[in-house]
C-alpha cells in the first residue's frame, strides 16, 4: 500500500486529479452564484434576446441597420466594423511603417534622425491619448457651411470627410470585393498557379474590365455615375460621409502602430546577414536588386511573428473605438449590456468574437509562415 | 620588373573628420542632396512652427489669459490653472503635499530597481514592497495627524502610478506561478495553463477589465467582492502575468537542461533550485522584454479611464469639459503626452541601455 502511494504515476495522477476538482468546484461555484443572481435581477438567461430588435441605432454601421433591427444584426455589423477599421489599421500602419524603416535605415542622417524622432513620439504615448487627441482635432474643424474643401468636391468638417464616391447598390460591392480579393489570392498563389508576367496582367485587366462593368450596369437608372457631396443646408447631401470617430480612431492607432512596424521591419531588414548583401554585391546584382532578391526576402522571414503579434495587438486596440464614440465590436456590446442587461451572454459574445478573431489572424499568418520558411531547417 | 612598393607609398588610411562625415551623409549623391534640401525644409518648416506654437508665440501666465486663443501659440496658462487637478485628481487640496511625496517615493523605488545592485530574488521584492507601503500610507492615511483619504479620492498622476505599481506588485510573482504551470510536468496543469494564458492573451485588455468590472459582481459572491478599483486591478494584473509568464517562459528555456538537472541531484530542494538557480537566470535573460513589458503596462494604465477611474487621462479631460478651458483641448493633450512621454522614454531608454550592455557580454 505505501508502495502504491509513493508510485510517481498514482502522485501524479493524484495531483492533478485534484486541481481538475478544485476547478470544477470553483467553475460550480461561479455558475451557481451567477444563476442566484440572475434569477434575483429577473432576466430571462439564454440567447433568446438575439432575435429581439434593439430599439436603438447605430451611429456608424458597414451594413445598413435601424433601431428595429435585431440584437444579432447589430452586433454582427459591430464586428464588420471593427473588422473595418481594423483592417485599414493594419494596412496604414504598414506602409507608414514601411517608410518609417527604411528612413531609420537611409544613409541620410536627416531621414534617420526624423524616422528616429517619430518613432520615439508616437511609440512613447499612449494609443488611448492619441486616439482621442486626433478625435478632438477633427471635431474641431469649422462647421460645414465653413468647411475646407478640395476642389469644391471634398469637403473636411467636424462632421468628418465628405468624399465624392462612385454610386453602387450594396450588390455592386460584395461582387467587387469577391473579384478583388480573387485577384489577391491569384497573386499571393503565383508561383504554385505557374502564371506568368502575362497572365498577371490579365488578370489585372480582368478586374478592371469586371469593376467598370459593375459601375455602369449595377446602379439604378437616372442616378450620376459619381455622387458629388453638396452642401444643403447644415449639413451635406451625397458622396461618402467618413465620420470623425471612424477617423479619429483610424488615423490615431495607424500612427501607433506605424511606430512599431517600423521597428520591427527595421529589425527584420538588419537582421540579415551582411555577408549574404555583399555576396549579392560581388555576384553584381545592383543594389536595387540585392534589395528586392536578398535582403526583402529573407527580412520578410525574419520579422514575421513579431509582425503578426503586433498585428493582433492592433485589431485588440480597436476597442478603443468605444472612448470616442464609434461602434465597434466592443461599444456595440457595451450598449448592449446596457440595454437588455444580458451581461453573460453579452460578455461570451465579446470574448468568443475576439477568440475566433485573433485565432483566425494568428492562423493566417503562421499559414503565411510556414508557405515562406526555407526548407529544410526547422 | 616587379613593382616595389617604397614606404612612403603607404598613406594612411584616409581619415574621416565629422564634417566630411556630416556633409557626406546629407550631400553624398546627387539624389541624396535632393532629398536632404526637400525634406529639410519640410523638417524645418515643421519645427519652426512647432516651436513658435509652443514656446516663442504661447501664453504662459493665467494673468495673460484673455490673450488664449487670439494669437498663434499655445495656452499654457490652462497647466498654470489645472495642474493641480491633473496631477492629483480629487485629491483633498490641503492634502496634496502627501500625494505628491507619495509619488516620489514610487518613483523612486521604479528608479532604485533598475540599479543592478538591487536584482536579487530577495532584495527586489522588499524593496518594491516598501516603496509601495510607503505610497499607500502616506496616500491613505488614517494614522497620527494625517486624516484618512480613500481611493475613491484618489486621482491624477497617483492614481496612475498606483495602479502600475499594483498591476506589476500582484502581475509579477502570478506571472512566475504561470510559468511554472505552464512549463509542469503534470500534463493537466500545463496544458490548461497554456489554454488560459492563450485565451488571456487574445483578448483585449479593455474588454478584460470591463468583464472584471460588471461579471464579477454576479459571479461571485457578494463576501467575496472588493472594490470596483480593486478587481479592475486584480484583472490588470492577471493580464500583466499571462504576458509575463510567456517571457518568464522563454527565459527558462534558454537555459540549459543540465543546470536544473545538477541542482537537482547535489539535493537541492525543488523551490531553492527555481528560486536560486533557474528564476534569477531567467529574469536576467529577459530583462529587455520585461522592461518592454512594463513600459505598456504602464502605457496602458490609461485604459482604465474608460472603465471610470480618474487617473491621470480622465482627469486631464475633465479640464477640457468644462467650458472655461475647453478650447485649450490639444494644450492638455500635448501635456498629457509630455508626462506619459517622461516616464515610457525613460523606461524604454534604460532597457535599450541594459539590452547593449547585456549583448556586450557583461550580463
Amino acid at each position: 500500500m505505501s508502495a502504491l502511494l509513493r508510485s510517481k504515476r498514482i502522485q501524479s495522477m493524484a495531483i492533478q486529479g485534484g486541481f481538475v476538482a478544485i476547478f470544477v468546484a470553483i467553475i460550480a461555484s461561479l455558475v451557481f452564484t451567477g444563476a442566484r443572481n440572475i434569477e434575483a435581477q429577473g432576466i430571462a438567461s439564454g440567447f433568446g434576446f438575439l432575435e429581439r430588435s434593439t430599439g436603438w441605432p447605430l451611429a456608424f454601421s458597414v451594413i445598413e441597420t435601424t433601431p428595429r433591427s435585431t440584437y444579432s444584426e447589430v452586433l454582427l455589423a459591430g464586428l464588420l466594423n471593427t473588422l473595418l477599421v481594423g483592417g485599414l489599421t493594419l494596412v496604414f500602419a504598414t506602409i507608414l511603417g514601411l517608410c518609417i524603416a527604411f528612413m531609420r535605415i537611409s544613409n541620410n542622417l536627416l531621414a534617420r534622425l526624423t524616422g528616429t524622432a517619430y518613432v520615439e513620439i508616437f511609440r512613447n504615448v499612449p494609443a488611448i491619448l492619441q486616439v482621442v487627441f486626433w478625435y478632438a482635432v477633427l471635431t474641431h474643424l469649422p462647421r460645414p457651411r465653413g468647411a475646407y474643401s478640395v476642389g469644391e468636391v471634398a469637403f473636411f468638417s467636424n462632421r468628418g470627410f465628405v468624399l465624392p464616391a462612385p454610386v453602387l447598390s450594396g450588390l455592386d460591392a460584395i461582387i467587387l470585393a469577391l473579384g478583388f480579393l480573387a485577384l489577391i489570392g491569384a497573386f499571393v498563389f503565383a508561383s504554385r498557379l505557374q502564371l506568368t508576367a502575362r497572365a498577371k496582367l490579365g488578370a489585372i485587366g480582368a478586374f478592371v474590365v469586371l469593376a467598370v462593368v459593375v459601375w455602369l450596369t449595377g446602379r439604378a437608372p437616372d442616378t450620376p455615375l459619381i455622387s458629388v457631396p453638396e452642401l444643403a443646408g447644415l449639413r451635406f447631401v451625397g458622396g461618402v460621409t467618413i465620420p470623425p470617430e471612424f477617423l479619429g480612431l483610424l488615423i490615431g492607432l495607424s500612427f501607433f502602430g506605424a511606430a512599431y512596424v517600423g521597428e520591427i521591419i527595421r529589425g527584420g531588414l538588419l537582421s540579415v546577414d551582411t555577408g549574404k548583401l555583399e555576396a549579392g554585391a560581388s555576384l553584381g546584382l545592383s543594389p536595387w536588386q540585392i534589395n528586392r532578391l536578398i535582403r526583402i526576402p529573407l527580412a520578410f522571414r525574419a520579422m514575421l511573428p513579431a509582425l503578426s503579434n503586433q498585428y493582433i495587438w492592433l485589431m485588440k486596440a480597436t476597442t478603443l473605438g468605444l472612448v470616442i464614440g464609434f461602434s465597434d465590436f466592443f461599444a456595440v456590446i457595451s450598449t448592449s449590456i446596457n440595454q437588455s442587461g444580458q451581461t453573460l451572454e453579452l460578455i461570451a459574445l465579446l470574448m468568443g468574437g475576439f477568440l475566433i478573431l485573433n485565432y483566425a489572424l494568428g492562423t493566417g499568418m503562421n499559414a503565411i509562415n510556414q508557405r515562406l520558411k526555407i526548407k529544410g531547417r526547422s | 620588373m616587379t613593382d616595389v612598393v617604397t614606404p612612403s607609398e603607404h598613406l594612411p588610411p584616409p581619415q574621416n573628420t565629422w564634417g566630411e562625415w556630416i556633409w557626406k551623409s546629407f550631400f553624398g549623391s546627387v539624389s541624396n542632396t535632393l532629398f536632404t534640401l526637400a525634406f529639410g525644409a519640410f523638417v524645418v518648416w515643421v519645427l519652426s512652427s512647432v516651436a513658435g506654437w509652443m514656446v516663442l508665440d504661447a501664453v504662459w501666465r493665467v494673468e495673460d489669459r484673455d490673450l488664449c486663443g487670439h494669437g498663434a501659440g499655445a495656452c499654457w496658462a490652462v497647466i498654470e490653472d489645472r495642474w493641480r487637478l491633473i496631477f492629483f485628481g480629487l485629491y483633498p487640496y490641503e492634502e496634496q503635499w502627501r500625494s505628491s511625496i507619495a509619488c516620489l517615493a514610487l518613483a523612486l523605488t521604479i528608479v532604485l530597481s533598475c540599479v543592478p545592485k538591487f536584482w536579487s530574488v530577495r532584495r527586489l521584492p522588499v524593496l518594491w514592497l516598501a516603496g509601495f507601503s510607503v505610497f499607500v500610507a502616506l496616500m491613505r492615511g488614517g494614522f497620527a495627524e494625517l486624516t484618512l483619504v480613500t481611493t475613491e479620492q484618489w486621482g491624477g498622476l497617483s492614481l496612475t502610478l498606483f495602479i502600475f505599481a499594483s498591476v506589476f506588485l500582484i502581475g509579477m510573482p502570478l506571472a512566475v506561478v504561470f510559468a511554472l504551470a505552464r512549463r509542469s510536468s503534470f500534463p493537466v496543469i500545463a496544458k490548461g495553463m497554456g489554454v488560459f494564458i492563450d485565451v488571456v492573451r487574445s483578448l483585449p485588455l479593455l474588454a478584460i477589465l470591463f468583464s472584471a468590472a460588471v461579471v464579477i459582481p454576479i459571479l461571485v459572491p457578494d463576501w467575496l467582492q472588493s472594490s470596483k478599483l480593486a478587481r479592475v486591478i486584480v484583472a490588470f494584473a492577471v493580464f500583466f502575468a499571462a504576458y509575463q509568464a510567456e517571457i518568464i517562459r522563454a527565459g527558462l528555456q534558454s537555459l540549459s537542461e543540465g543546470q536544473e538537472e545538477a541542482a537537482l541531484s547535489l539535493g537541492m530542494p525543488y523551490w531553492s533550485v527555481i528560486l536560486d538557480i533557474l528564476m534569477p537566470q531567467a529574469f536576467r535573460n529577459t530583462l529587455p522584454s520585461t522592461i518592454n513589458q512594463a513600459v505598456i503596462t504602464f502605457k496602458e494604465t490609461s485604459i482604465v479611464t474608460v472603465i471610470g477611474f480618474f487617473e491621470i487621462m480622465a482627469s486631464g479631460r475633465a479640464v477640457i469639459g468644462t467650458d472655461e478651458w475647453g478650447a485649450q483641448f490639444v494644450e492638455i493633450y500635448v501635456f498629457l503626452g509630455l508626462v506619459y512621454f517622461v516616464f515610457v522614454f525613460g523606461l524604454s531608454r534604460y532597457g535599450a541601455w541594459l539590452e547593449k550592455r547585456m549583448r556586450v557580454g557583461h550580463g
